[in-house]
């Protein structure tokens, strides 16, 4: 009679409970599922009532729903912080229209609904709405959502903005340049958001290895259940066992937290300003053996710069205004370099009888006197004696009167933190090959400088591609190489590479489409950052399939020998699946 | 024409997925992307056939996973 009341209770109980459970396998199986977590609950629980353990079967359903309910929060709380980090969507915009008696209107809209062309008014701790260039106002602007970076920017005037930034102090009206899905905070968040259907190989491991292994264990426990006890009895028990199995079997912590790290990972990244297009990339950057590095723009500034001033016969400052001053006609690059070092602008009227000389240089007269200034072949020219030296850099050389008066040296710079970012490259385990068109000894001098062993210069785009094959041809299977670029003359190799990379991705659509990892930033130690955070991405994901796997077999195997109870089961199962979660989403966090 | 719709409800990855391999034989879809994580469904399909397409993936939607819900605005 009391066993009778104990099950009676016992089935009231489990109905309260698990009917969502029971509901949802019956569905699955109507829709020719069989196989999932809840039928392997239901499966292992009504199986628990026939060899007569009603507690135990009520308190693994109790024990399911609380991992579940757990489970659930867990998610939650992952996805909302992973969202916070990738809160930059404007909300509205304030539209100004003119009426036709000349009164100005404003009124609140949805981004969306801007045209290219309108006026906005942006104020102060507003966030931009689309794309736009100030056209009156002072201000400066926070793009620490976009970049990671919590360095304002003053901006003022004709100054480019971009959507999902923060204006900090003033008032600006700014014309609208873009719709509201072609500006930047919209295509970044497109690109992460679809990061995720870029599934990593391990993802689709998972998941192909979900699809067999339910079954499989369904299998065995059915072995299990049958055929020990067959030959040595004892059937209460190895069906007890067989449930456990089943219990334990399921796969969702690794369903789960896998696809997590990844979209945490990738959460994270966006964070700092590093947008990666899918797991697949972030998996492939983890493994990258080798990183080629364009020298302009990525390892440099890209900018010419005056970098030595080098007198022979003046001062430093009449020999830059003689050279600049000279070059004042000129509109080539090094001409802009000289202008920007003197300070002032040059005054052009003391200048007559300018001439420029292709590939030599300029000859004018300054202050009525003849001027020579431009390489070596311009001094042989002007039968000059002159002299060199072993700076790195465009010599410009001077001379004043056919006497020579000295050299001004243009160079690219290199940015503040190549160096620390070639050496960390290195020490993640990477050999680094940098790849430039520009002059072998420019290009000798940037790799000394750096660190650099190895580098090709003087290459063509096509010479690049080439090389970069041939690099991969010498990896093994699980070795990838990356390249970095600035993404606008680089697209064809980082297209070929298994991973490419554009740096400074802020306003330029160009970087973003070719690569398959943008740096927001122009900043190489972002590069190694990257590979950090994808080498420790893969690590909790290993860990997460280490510590899943690990605790069922063990707990399988314990089931087998009779030293588990069920409850030690379900944890296998759910508690398992909590940790493997909480792992997975440290990777929100880049260190 | 492409868009993107916020969808709750989804409690598994595992389903997502199985629901996601459903929704994609729906007649007419180009491409469908459903989101565990972002909790977004992306639906891509000829622009005149767009609101059938949408109307027909809810439909099978609500089959398998009544307790789901795609915000179709």
């Amino acid at each position: 009679m009391t066993e009778k009341l104990e099950l009676i209770i016992c089935l009231v109980l489990y109905f309260v409970i698990g009917g969502k459970i029971l509901l949802k396998a019956g569905r699955n199986i109507i829709h020719g599922e069989i196989f999932d977590e809840n039928f392997l609950m239901v499966v292992a629980t009504i199986g628990a009532f026939f060899v007569g353990e009603y507690d135990e079967a009520v308190m693994v359903m109790v024990l399911y729903r609380i991992g579940e309910f757990l489970q659930n929060k867990a998610i939650g709380k992952s996805r909302r912080q992973i969202s916070a980090l990738m809160d930059i969507r404007p909300d509205f915009a304030n539209r100004i229209t003119k009426a036709d008696n000349g009164e100005e209107s404003e009124e609140k809209l949805d981004p969306e609904d801007l045209s290219i062309g309108d006026i906005i008014i942006i104020r102060p701790g507003e966030r931009i709405p689309v794309d736009c260039e100030i056209i009156e106002g002072e201000s400066r602007i926070d793009a620490a959502a976009l970049t990671g970076e919590a360095h304002p920017v003053s901006v003022s005037a004709g100054a480019e903005i971009y959507s999902g930034s923060i204006n900090m102090d003033g008032l600006l009206r700014a014309k609208v340049l873009k719709p509201a899905e072609e500006s930047t905070a919209c295509r970044i968040l497109e690109l992460v958001e679809e990061a995720a259907d870029n599934k990593a190989q391990a993802e689709n491991f998972i998941t192909r290895f979900a699809k067999i292994y339910t079954p499989v264990i369904c299998g065995l426990a059915l072995l299990v259940g049958v055929v020990p006890p067959l030959f040595v009895g004892g059937w209460h028990d190895w069906i007890y066992k067989a449930l456990e199995f089943l219990i334990i079997s399921c796969p969702c912590a690794l369903v789960i937290s896998i696809p997590l790290a990844f979209f945490a990972g990738i959460g994270g990244a966006s964070s700092k300003g590093i947008l990666i297009k899918g797991g697949n990339y972030l998996e492939a950057l983890s493994k990258a053996k080798i990183i080629a590095m364009d020298k302009t723009g990525t390892i440099t500034r890209g900018v010419f710069k005056v970098v030595a001033v080098h007198p022979s016969d003046c001062d430093e400052a009449k020999l830059l205004e003689l050279a600049t001053l000279a070059e004042s006609f000129s509109n080539h690059p090094i001409a802009r370099s000289l202008a920007e070092a003197y300070g002032d602008k040059p005054d052009k009227s003391r200048v007559s009888e300018f001439r420029e000389i292709a590939g030599k240089g300029v000859l004018a007269k300054v202050d009525g006197k003849h001027v020579a200034a431009g390489n070596r072949k311009i001094m042989e020219m002007v039968g000059c004696d002159y002299h060199d030296c072993d700076h790195i850099g465009t010599r410009v050389h001077v001379a004043l009167g056919g006497h020579y008066m000295g050299h001004v040296i243009i160079s690219d710079e290199v940015k503040e933190d190549s160096k620390s970012a070639v050496e960390r490259l290195k020490a993640s385990g990477l050999e680094v090959l940098m790849l430039t068109g520009d002059k072998q000894d420019t290009a000798e001098a940037v790799a000394n400088q750096l660190g650099i062993e190895e580098f090709e210069a003087e290459l063509m785009p096509e010479g690049k591609l080439d090389i970069v094959e041939k690099k991969m041809e010498t990896l093994g299977k699980k070795e990838k190489l990356a390249v970095v670029g600035d993404g606008i003359n680089d697209a064809p190799v980082l297209a070929r590479a298994d991973v490419g990379i554009a740096m400074g991705g802020m306003g330029s659509a160009a970087a973003v489409e070719a690569a398959d990892i943008v740096l927001m930033n122009d900043r190489p130690s972002d590069i190694a950052l990257a590979v950090r955070h994808a080498q420790r991405i893969m690590k909790i994901i290993y860990e997460d399939i280490g510590i899943s796997l690990g605790i069922k077999v063990v707990v399988i195997i314990a089931a087998l020998l009779g030293y588990s109870p069920m409850w030690l089961a379900v944890f296998a199962d759910v508690g398992v699946c909590m940790i493997a979660i909480l792992n997975s989403m440290r990777g929100l966090k880049v260190k | 024409m492409k868009k993107s719709y916020k969808v709750t409800g989804i409690d598994c990855p595992n389903c997502a997925a199985k629901l996601e391999e459903k929704l994609r034989k729906v007649e007419g879809v180009e491409k469908l992307t459903l989101n565990f994580l972002t909790e977004r469904m992306t639906l891509e399909a000829a622009d005149d056939k767009f609101a059938q397409v949408l109307e027909n993936v809810v439909k099978i939607q609500k089959e398998h996973e009544p307790d789901w819900e795609i915000f179709v605005k």
